[in-house]
């Protein structure tokens, strides 16, 4: 029996990882044959004819990925400490939380329509600013979830010690439990960021797309889920390698985003701190 | 230098339990003062309403006055205030895990907004040195996180931390009963030798070690204090019944 069981075990933890490599494997090998330097410092040619790159839509991405960053990991992580440490059990609290599990579950492409409403009807143009507002949302809830229970997971004797010097309770909070708490909190960042750095519906109506290169937030911009997209759908033979070449790019990007701040905020932990 | 404790009709609950009741008792300046009775007895309750931290929990709730040299805690102070002036250490060790041993002594006062980094070093150095954990880390003061170091030498970062906001009191609340007997000692020897500086109130279970660290005894049942006497007397001689069962082990 204890072999049947761990045989199962080992079966599910197969079963995840194989999807994985498949798709990485098979994106290397449709893509990596596209991925020059032209792909990264040239922008899309006009339809039909061969070359050119997606600079606009790398340049794009990050400049959304940016503005979502700013809007959701502030209000996200305040939302996350009000939550577990100053409205533990008050009737606000429990409806932010409730909240917050409902806009997870809401659809992006919704995210995308309510940004539209919300910032492109009023301006009358479409703009790098509500598409990273749409994706900035759709982070809030991630990252105020996670940072939530990140911080319900510092054990108590850890804020009745800041409170025993006699610290205030705001600075206790943020001073020492957020502290305690702050790895996870980055590893839910770090998972918001990736899930909308592949968001291609809520920039539909938003973000809209651009040929050209762009960084400016109050005009329409490319991002490489977009450009992915119109590639994929799109007849050409050459517009197809593109698409591959451009998922390759996007996975391999985000995967060195994460490990980046990773690195980053890393360097700092002390031996033994856990 | 430690001041006394005066303590008058003190009552504390938790929601509508009545964990103290009517508590009256005077805790000398500079002796430390042993705290004894079964779980469940109120003796932690006590302590916690020393410095205030006893209402940190929402549905708990305190009548009476506490006077901690010439300040009436419960009317003259705002909470913050007291636990600078009466140090606490708890009784699983709970050094700030993300922390260097250093910022571990330092964080009382660095994050109060002290700036002075000289003189920050020596405290630093000071309390590591009163707390017998000097010689131990020295070397280590940056490098290693307070979490790394072992139980027993926790609890000893623990003191230094306290000590480093120069409390004129220290409640310590069973400090040593998660700790192996080689750490209890060390624990025991640094009480005996901080009693000259500060007023020392120790909650415990170890009945030896009450009768090896303290000058005077209370003994708590049911919320409510039997006896409070020399630390000789509760344990040679005891005047109530109830104390002297307790004492040879009759229950609790």
């Amino acid at each position: 029996m204890d072999h049947a069981v761990t045989g199962l075990a080992i079966l599910a933890t197969t079963l995840v990882v194989v999807p994985l490599i498949a798709i990485f494997v098979y994106l290397l090998l449709k893509g990596a044959s596209s991925v020059n330097l032209d792909f990264f410092l040239k922008n899309p040619v006009p339809e039909g004819e061969s070359g050119g790159g997606m600079a606009n839509a790398i340049a794009g991405s990050g400049v959304l990925l940016g503005i979502a960053s700013l809007i959701g990991i502030p209000i996200g992580i305040g939302a996350g400490i009000y939550l577990a440490e100053f409205g533990r059990g008050t009737k606000l609290a429990n409806a932010v939380r409730f909240t917050a599990d409902v806009l997870n579950g809401v659809p992006s492409i919704v995210m995308g329509l309510a940004a539209y409403s919300l910032i492109v009807i009023p301006q009358r143009h479409f703009s790098a600013l509500s598409g990273g507002v749409a994706l900035g949302i759709m982070m809030i809830p991630t990252v105020a979830r996670t940072s939530e229970e990140m911080l319900l997971m510092v054990p108590n004797m850890i804020r009745e010690a800041a409170l025993g010097l006699g610290l205030s309770n705001w600075r206790a909070v943020l001073s020492i439990t957020v502290r305690t708490a702050s790895p996870g909190i980055i590893t839910g960042c770090m998972l918001a960021f990736a899930r909308v750095a592949g968001e291609t519906a809520p920039l539909i109506f938003t973000a809209l797309g651009n040929a050209f290169f762009s960084t400016n937030p109050n005009q329409p911009i490319e991002a490489l889920p977009l450009q992915i997209w119109v590639y994929a759908t799109g007849p050409y033979e050459d517009q197809h390698r593109l698409a591959w070449a451009g998922a390759l790019v996007l996975i391999v990007l985000i995967v060195l985003a994460v490990s980046l701040v990773r690195y980053v905020t890393s360097r700092g932990v002390l031996k033994g701190a856990s | 230098m430690g001041v006394g404790i005066e303590v008058t009709n003190l009552n504390a609950w938790y929601g509508s339990n009545h964990t103290l009741q009517d508590i009256n008792l005077n805790i000398p300046a500079n002796h430390a003062t042993a705290l004894i009775g079964p779980s469940g007895c109120g003796k932690s309750t006590f302590v916690r309403c020393l410095n205030r931290m006893h209402e940190t929990n929402p549905i708990a709730r305190v009548t009476g006055t506490v006077r901690i040299g010439d300040m009436d805690i419960y009317n003259d102070a705002q909470p913050v205030e007291i636990r600078r002036r009466v140090g606490m250490v708890f009784q699983r060790p709970n050094p700030f895990p993300t922390m260097s041993i250093y910022d571990n002594v330092a964080s009382g006062l660095k994050l109060n907004g002290y700036k002075n980094r000289r003189s920050l070093d020596e405290i630093v150095e000071r309390s590591l040195k009163n707390s017998a954990l000097w010689d131990e880390v020295k070397d280590d003061l940056k490098s290693k996180s307070g979490a790394s170091l072992s139980g027993g030498q926790q609890q000893r970062l623990c003191i230094a931390r306290a000590l480093a906001v120069d409390p004129e009191v220290l409640l310590m609340d069973e400090p040593a009963s998660a700790l192996d007997p080689v750490s209890t000692s060390k624990i025991e020897d640094l009480i005996f030798q901080l009693k000259s500086q500060y007023t020392i109130v120790i909650v415990t279970h170890n009945m030896q070690q009450a009768a090896r660290v303290a000058e005077k005894t209370g003994f708590f049942l049911n919320g409510r204090m039997v006896e409070f006497d020399s630390t000789h007397k509760i344990f040679t001689n005891p005047t109530d019944k109830r104390t002297e069962d307790y004492i040879t082990g009759r229950f609790g």
